[in-house]
């Protein structure tokens, strides 16, 4: 859901050992499983998507049709492959932007530590972070108009301030310790060490957290395009395959089954991964007796 | 309420009365829900084009000089009756006697002078001022007469009164009809759950026949899953425009149910901007006319309910004329066609759609159907705001789909301003001649040729006429069938059993 | 103390000045015309320019912006270009619907989410919790709405025990109210006691470790006192900070909810007001909802300076 927060994280799992080596493989197969059905979708799907037989419409699963077909008549699976690439692809470039924006700001926040620039910094991010990813993307495709792009930057802007935060406050730290102001002793200037010293070590918290937000990525597109703000026709999405199927479902429930459990897993599948690398990569979290 | 029956009856007939009241209150219901997709965003119909608005308030609460009656023809309302000039450009009209407002106040003359003058005057902010536009001058000749001047005989000038924007208000309520109509009907206004409900309630005092119902609920469900539940747990009595057809066929299997299905006066058409390149060359829009599968299209997108038109001309209307061969789906000629005009390997083109599912739907079901022969489109989906600003105002799409659900209203290709830009003088003559012909048999000649010279220019994409497809309870009756105009008009409904 | 409170409340009518502006200019560039969205496809443009007259649309941005922005700080809400109503009348009854919504679901986070966390916290790595946990995981990855429309086909198409959506109003009782409520606050509920849970479970885990509970451990207390005593009361910082953020969360966040439920909250007058484009109405709204999020902000600060006051320094 979109008002989850990121911050949270969805905590270490359970008995670590055993239960978390499960879950980051489960997880990463899963993930495995939607990666390779996008990429697959690109040169192969069982039928055309856009091509529409109204004929054959509403049809449950078959052996013609693994998922069944839609009211036009479009087979359910290649569309569903198709909307994982829709998803994945608007999940990872948000990500990307969140990530490519937030993480330099940080960066330069901590490096400033005190300073106006900092001050000025992390209350844009409090500005930006105190209006809800659906009121950002709301007001971005009133007045751009709906469209997958418009859904990739209010998700984007969304996570800005999140990766902002995590990458000052981790790197706060690490302007604590002695290698550091050995760097700063030797004249190395605040930049340069902020790349050449600060970052490497963040890249295990912000590959985490990056995965979580890939995750919370995908539910909120799926909520927009729920909503009519997201990838528009006839590109196939999870999330305007669930609205479309809303009158019908009480007749014909598999167009609602598919496209739901679709999210739930993969999102199920990032979150797993997400965890058992949190367990594996993240040293605040290794020290858990 | 008692002290009025007091009043009517006296001795056997008050016994008599009261024991029909009693029997009735057990046998029948004298309230009904009706369902709407859409809320209005106020309810005064002479300020908003809105038609929710209309769909709450005409002939229930607000009524007119004349009015449209289901089958479309048009009837005496607060006008018991009319004088026509010699040369056609002075109407005289006659109040009912007794007509009061809700509020107690007695309609005259000046209220309807009022109401016209207001409509036309220059701080106006109707909708469709141009119903007025041939008003010369608005005459009291004594408090239940009005003459009304026009510029030039007008044969269409008492069906313009009819609409909903014309409606008669008080001079003292007027300004408040938003949020407190005050009108004439046989219901008034009680009150408004903004985002739920609007209740309406007898209004005892009515001047015409009584009507059966003592109140009228209108509910708001704009998502159809929601409508069907609604209808299905019996929350909502009627639906009139069910907004899933899709649902329509559980409808019709329950015995509880009826399903109304009737027509509108709505062309649905495939838009094209005939000013814009490549759609100004006559053979790319005839290579779209043959491009689309109309059946298609009304099974995909409205599941079965509508019926195909070959022109801009509703199929129920005695002028129709039926000219889908012209523009018979055959892909071939439509790739054909495009080579011929230079475009063998297809275009780009842009597909916008307003929010109704006719226009969501089968915009993807048509930019398939284009796609075959070669044709791409890139599709937006947009607001009504967003719609009137870009494609209305702005001119600026490639194709759209819409209904056009004004009653008769052909007229609109004699305007090359309107949006689609189409510029005929052929055409434009055509309607100046049909505006001065009062003979029905010449009309309709000119209306048929109007309908043949506008298929065979293949202007737009002719798809379909809307249905008019809704849900009541079975025990219902007196609902409109058809929509001459946008109205749940509840005056004849009544519970049976 | 004092110092530090004011400090942080300068900053938040700041941070509400910059949102306001934010907000207003992201806004007025919006294309489509308020008077043309209300007067259709026959109006003429003599009747447009009286209209966006009468609405005070003639005027420039800027003025406009002070209108609104002092309208706003006397609870002047203006009034609305479609319904014209005032703004915080239709503001304060579609609160009626939203505020109890969000209420209703953070009770019901917070009833699954203790008995869940605490169980999942006192009996970790066995059975319970890695069921509690597994549950989690699965409530936080489904999407609500998906969730939505299984409970409607479930409970009110199927069962019919509730109706599909619609709210009947305060005035038809309590009991029809909260009936209405109850299977959107459900849907809101369950991703949210997810989270909740599984960050008590954490936050009880790592207090479980401090040095004071080894001791009182030592002292012969039993793990249940333990957990109760002392555990549940120091995890409750971190845990009342989320549920801070999942208030204000929940009341901006249910927009896709009440779309499922058709229940008439401030999200759906958001989309109504966007298609109308009755700028003024999502203009304060959106506003509205900014000033929740800042403000809960606000009061998580001060209540962890209070706790903490080595957190008293800016930021």
């Amino acid at each position: 859901m979109i008002g989850a927060d990121p911050q949270t994280g969805t905590g270490g799992a359970p008995g670590g050992g055993a239960a978390a080596f499960a879950g980051l493989w489960i997880g990463a197969a899963l993930v495995g499983l939607f990666v390779a059905a996008a990429l697959l979708s690109f040169v192969w799907t069982p039928y055309d998507v856009t091509r529409i037989d109204v004929a054959a419409k509403l049809q449950g699963p078959s052996a013609a049709h693994w998922f069944g077909t839609d009211h036009f008549g479009r087979d359910l699976f290649s569309m569903i492959m198709v909307g994982a690439r829709t998803s994945l692809a608007v999940a990872l470039v948000a990500v990307g932007i969140g990530m490519g924006v937030g993480v330099p700001l940080g960066l330069t926040a901590a490096a400033l530590r005190g300073g106006w620039l900092d001050e000025l910094i992390m209350r844009a991010n409090d500005l930006v972070f105190a209006f809800p990813a659906l009121l950002i993307a709301v007001m971005i495709t009133a007045v751009f108009g709906p469209s997958a792009f418009n859904a990739i930057l209010a998700i984007g802007i969304f996570n800005i301030p999140v990766f902002a935060r995590l990458t000052r406050g981790a790197a706060l730290g690490y302007w604590q310790l002695d290698f550091i102001r050995a760097a700063q002793v030797c004249g190395k200037g605040r930049a340069r060490i902020s790349v050449e010293h600060v970052l490497p070590n963040l890249f295990n918290i912000l590959i985490v957290q990056g995965t979580i937000q890939f995750s919370l990525g995908i539910l909120a597109e799926a909520g927009l395009s729920y909503v009519g703000l997201g990838a528009q026709p006839p590109l196939p999405s999870w999330g305007r395959m669930l609205a479309e199927s809303q009158t019908m479902f009480s007749f014909a429930p598999h167009l609602a089954l598919f496209p739901g459990l679709s999210i739930l897993l993969a999102v199920l599948g990032l979150n797993l991964l997400g965890d058992g690398l949190r367990d594996r990569l993240d040293p605040r979290r290794g020290l858990a007796p | 309420m008692s002290s009025d029956r007091t009043r009517l009856a006296g001795g056997t007939a008050l016994l008599v009365a009261g024991l029909a009241l009693a029997q009735a209150a057990f046998a029948q219901r004298t309230d009904i829900v009706v369902g709407m997709g859409l809320e209005p965003p106020h309810l005064d119909p002479t300020t908003a084009a809105a038609a929710a608005i209309d769909e709450v308030v005409y002939a229930n609460l607000f009524e007119g000089l004349t009015r449209f009656a289901p089958d479309g023809s048009i009837q005496p309302a607060l006008a018991e009756s009319w004088d026509i000039s010699e040369d056609g450009t002075v109407y005289t009209f006659r109040l009912h006697e007794g007509v009061t407002f809700h509020d107690g106040s007695t309609l005259d003359a000046q209220d309807v002078k009022f109401s016209l003058d207001r409509a036309r005057s220059e701080d106006s902010t109707n909708a469709q001022k141009g119903l007025f536009a041939g008003i010369e001058d608005v005459t009291v000749v004594d408090p239940l007469t009005v003459q009304i001047t026009l510029d030039q005989p007008d044969g269409g000038f008492l069906f313009s009164m009819a609409w909903g924007d014309a409606v008669i208000v008080a001079e003292e309520t007027a300004d408040a009809a938003k949020t407190a109509p005050v009108g004439t009907g046989p219901f008034r206004f009680e009150n408004w759950v903004q985002g739920d409900r609007i209740e309406l309630v007898k209004y005892p005092d009515y001047w015409g026949d009584p009507v059966a119902l003592d109140r009228a609920v209108f509910k708001f469900i704009s998502d159809s899953t929601a409508a069907f539940a609604a209808m299905m747990a019996g929350d909502v009595d009627t639906f009139p425009i069910f907004p899933a057809p899709e649902n329509l066929a559980q409808f019709e299997a329950d015995p509880r149910f009826r399903v109304i299905v009737g027509s509108t006066e709505g062309e649905t058409i495939l838009s094209t901007n005939n000013k814009q390149p490549p759609f100004d060359d006559p053979k790319v829009r005839q290579a779209l006319a043959h491009a689309i599968d109309r059946q298609a299209v009304i099974d995909g997108a409205m599941f079965g309910y509508g019926t195909p038109i070959g022109t801009h001309f509703a199929p129920h209307h005695p002028a129709y004329l039926d000219l889908k061969a012209t523009s018979a789906h055959d892909p071939d000629k439509a790739r054909a066609l495009l080579a011929e005009a230079g475009y063998a390997d297809g275009f780009t083109t842009t597909l916008k759609l307003p929010p109704p599912s006719y226009a969501r739907r089968g915009g993807e079901i048509i930019a398939a159907q284009l796609r075959e022969v070669g044709i791409e489109t890139e599709i937006t989906n947009v607001e009504w705001a967003q719609w009137l600003e870009q494609v209305f105002r702005g001119k600026d799409f490639g194709l759209t789909i819409v209904s056009h659900t004004e009653p008769m209203d052909i007229g609109i290709y004699a305007n090359p301003d309107y949006y689609f830009q189409y510029d005929n003088p052929d055409f434009q003559s055509l309607m100046d001649a049909l505006r001065a012909e009062a003979d029905p048999e010449a009309r309709t000649a000119l209306l048929q040729q109007a309908q043949t010279i506008i298929a065979e220019d293949f202007v737009n994409g002719y798809l379909f006429q809307l249905a008019k497809s809704g849900v009541a309870d079975a025990r219902i009756e007196g609902l409109w069938e058809n929509a001459p105009t946008q109205a749940n008009d509840l005056t004849g409904v009544r519970w049976t059993e | 103390m004092l110092r530090f409170a004011l400090f942080r409340a300068l900053s938040l009518g700041l941070s509400l000045v910059a949102a306001s502006l934010v907000v207003f200019f992201a806004l007025e560039i919006v294309p489509g015309d308020p008077a043309a969205a209300m007067l259709g496809v026959n109006a003429q443009e003599d009747t447009l320019a009286a209209l966006r007259a009468e609405l005070g649309l003639d005027r420039g941005p800027v003025a406009r912006y002070f209108d609104w922005a002092g309208g706003l700080l006397r609870g002047d809400f203006g009034i609305s270009y479609t319904y014209r109503t005032p703004v915080a009348q239709m503001i304060a009854d579609r609160l009626w619907v939203s505020l109890p919504l969000a209420l209703y679901a953070l009770a019901l986070t917070l009833l699954i989410a203790f008995p869940a966390g605490l169980a999942a916290a006192a009996r970790r790595g066995k059975g319970t919790d890695l069921t509690i946990m597994g549950v989690t995981q699965l409530g936080i990855a489904v999407p609500n709405f998906w969730f939505a429309m299984l409970l409607v086909l479930a409970f009110s198409i199927t069962l019919r025990w509730f109706s599909a959506g619609g709210f009947p109003g305060w005035e038809a009782g309590v009991g029809p109210a909260m009936k209405a409520l109850t299977l959107p606050a459900i849907a809101l509920a369950l991703p949210q006691a997810s989270i909740l849970t599984r960050v008590l479970r954490s936050a009880l885990i790592e207090t479980l470790g401090q040095d004071y509970i080894r001791t009182a451990r030592a002292r012969g207390l039993t793990r249940r006192q333990v957990l109760w005593r002392h555990a549940l009361r120091n995890a409750l910082i971190p845990v009342l900070t989320i549920i801070g953020l999942q208030f204000s969360f929940l009341l901006a966040g249910a927009i896709i909810i009440e779309n499922v439920f058709y229940l008439p909250g401030l999200g759906r007058l958001i989309f109504q007001s966007i298609g109308q484009r009755d700028i003024i109405v999502v203009e304060s709204v959106v506003m509205l909802l900014v000033f929740a999020v800042i403000l809960v902000t606000f009061l998580v600060d001060l209540a962890y300076a209070a706790v903490d006051p080595r957190l008293r320094r800016p930021r």
